[in-house]
């Protein structure tokens, strides 16, 4: 597999997350997703990047832009030392909330991407990686 | 770069051309190719008399270590034509390149009668024709290769343009007739065309028809009812028509909440049903004489 | 502060949402409706998201939520132009908007309102107005 870009981004505040959004939109559009993809992918960082913010105290998401035999993809790693989620099972269940309006939009997010891998600790923090291949 | 002088491979193919094609033809007809019938013996005749002809004709003018240059172009297009056609009538690689390998022993027959006693001369002869034969054998290969692939992606294009005829009824109606098995990948490339359809022309009211569908499975029924709630969401109403009992047990079996969705049996009523909500009526017309 | 520009047209409202918000500025938009909506006595209003390229669960609980405090304050709501795109992911995330009216475009949505606030009030005469754009 060979890395054809990767960054990462500070995510400390929601302006930040505006910020995500457009550096993922310009990613996205270079590895030619079509548009529906590439509104999945936005739409996504969009949700985690703002978890990281309201429920991670802030952190950061790395992006890789990667190629793989014929297929190249966008990989988004969120990561922040936040308070952690003790139970990521529950978390990924539909309708799961904590009390702040629709929940954490995980199991949302899961469905608009290929791959989703969360690992989480309670005071250990949280980490988060989605991709999207084409 | 080896001399064409030092070898005699090309007097060889001069001379004895005619005895060299009788056996190759030969051999193809008994192996396995010609056992299933699937060429006409005499495609195979006039493939290999086409091809030994462009053989003699590379050796005679280019080298015998490499097939790039300009001589060979008429051996790399015979193969290459070769190749496509065989893999289209749905031959493997491996039986593909036996053309060319299968090439082998009648050249090295002659070879042997050419060289009689000298050992040396006719070893190095066979090195050579060897070498080259497996060099074009690769090159049959490479070229199947690169045909099924794309085959395989034009098949997928067709699939999809098969699958995703969205037209327009009426000014502001679309159907969208489904036909066949309906599969995951399928179901969403048809979603996102009918909802692009339904942003280009401003339809009010989109039929999805399934009568041509056989069965329908709890992950198609879920992308329907995506389809009709991202339909709703940009402003359009969806009907779903031509559900036969089959799948109304299916649907109902597998717990599918269809009870937010206008559902009729034809396409017909579909129709009725959605001029009534674009605002229009159907009247008789004045009598033609 | 940076807003969103709300336009009164008669009896409704319009807004149009041309930018990538920002949660602040969403929520600023929010509060600006709901205060327009009860200071006019508009009955309608039409939000339209025809540039929009994303509505992530935020935006979406935004929208929801002027909905609702439009209903309490008797508006009726239409959201009008989402992309394709735009409606796949949504329904993918799981936000499917229950009880906010669409409509394709900003001519279809005022037809609509307009349609249904006749039906509330048949004596008041609606879309009357100076269709200024004011403040």
């Amino acid at each position: 597999m060979a890395t054809l870009g990767d960054e990462t981004l500070e995510i400390r505040s929601s302006a930040d997350i505006v910020m995500v959004r457009q550096a993922i939109r310009s990613r996205a559009s270079e590895l030619g997703f079509s548009l529906v993809d590439q509104t999945k992918l936005v739409t996504g960082a969009s949700e985690l990047a703002r978890n990281t913010v309201e429920h991670g105290g802030g952190g950061r998401v790395r992006v890789e832009m990667l190629k793989d035999g014929n297929r190249t993809g966008l990989r988004m790693t969120f990561e922040d030392e936040g308070p952690g989620i003790p139970d990521t099972a529950l978390a990924l269940t539909d309708g799961y909330s904590t009390g702040t309006g629709l929940g954490l939009g995980l199991s949302g997010t899961r469905r608009l991407m290929n791959e989703f891998r969360i690992h989480s600790e309670a005071g250990k923090g949280t980490r988060i990686q989605v991709a999207r291949w084409r | 770069m080896t001399p064409v002088a030092n070898s005699r491979l090309p007097q060889l193919l001069e001379g004895r051309e005619s005895h060299i094609l009788d056996q190759w033809i030969k051999a193809q007809l008994a192996g396995p190719l010609s056992r299933r019938g699937m060429i006409p013996d005499s495609e195979v005749r006039d493939q290999s008399r086409e091809f030994l002809g462009l053989l003699r004709h590379a050796v005679g003018k280019g080298s015998l270590d490499s097939m790039e240059g300009a001589a060979w172009q008429g051996v790399r297009d015979g193969l290459a034509d070769i190749s496509r056609s065989r893999s289209t009538q749905g031959f493997s690689a491996s039986e593909t390149a036996t053309f060319v390998f299968s090439l082998k022993q009648p050249v090295f027959n002659a070879l042997r009668d050419e060289y009689g006693a000298d050992a040396a001369g006719l070893v190095d002869e066979i090195w050579k024709t060897n070498a080259l034969l497996d060099k074009l054998g690769l090159y049959t290969t490479e070229v199947f290769q690169k045909s099924r692939e794309e085959i395989i992606l034009r098949q997928q294009e067709e699939m999809l343009e098969l699958s995703t005829p969205v037209v327009k009824l009426w000014d502001g109606i679309l159907a969208l007739p489904m036909i066949g098995t309906l599969d995951s990948a399928r179901t969403q490339v048809v979603m996102e065309s009918l909802l692009q359809r339904i942003m280009e022309t401003g339809a009010e009211v989109a039929i999805i028809d399934i009568t041509g569908v056989p069965t329908v499975d709890t992950l198609v029924a879920q992308h329907l009812i995506k389809t009709i709630t991202a339909a709703r969401l940009m402003g359009a109403d969806c009907i779903i028509s031509g559900i036969r009992p089959q799948i109304a047990a299916t649907i109902v079996h597998l717990g599918v909440d269809l009870s937010a969705v206008i559902t009729k049996a034809t396409l017909a009523d579909a129709f009725a049903v959605a001029l009534t909500r674009v605002g229009l009526v159907v009247r008789p017309g004045s009598a033609r004489s | 502060m940076e807003r969103i520009p709300i336009l009164k047209m008669g009896e409704l409202l319009l807004v149009s949402i041309q930018v990538d918000m920002h949660d602040q500025l969403a929520l600023t938009l929010q509060d600006d409706l709901t205060t327009r909506i009860a200071d006019t006595g508009a009955h309608g209003v039409l939000i339209d998201i025809s540039t929009v390229e994303v509505v992530d669960s935020f935006i979406g609980r935004m929208i929801a939520n002027i909905a609702a405090m439009a209903g309490v304050l008797d508006a009726r709501t239409v959201l009008v132009g989402m992309q394709p795109a735009v409606a796949i992911t949504l329904v993918e995330l799981g936000l499917t908007l229950p009880g906010v009216r669409t409509a394709l475009n900003v001519e279809r949505g005022m037809a609509l309102l307009q349609a249904e606030v006749r039906a509330l009030a048949p004596d008041r005469r609606p879309g009357e107005g100076d269709g200024d754009a004011g403040r």
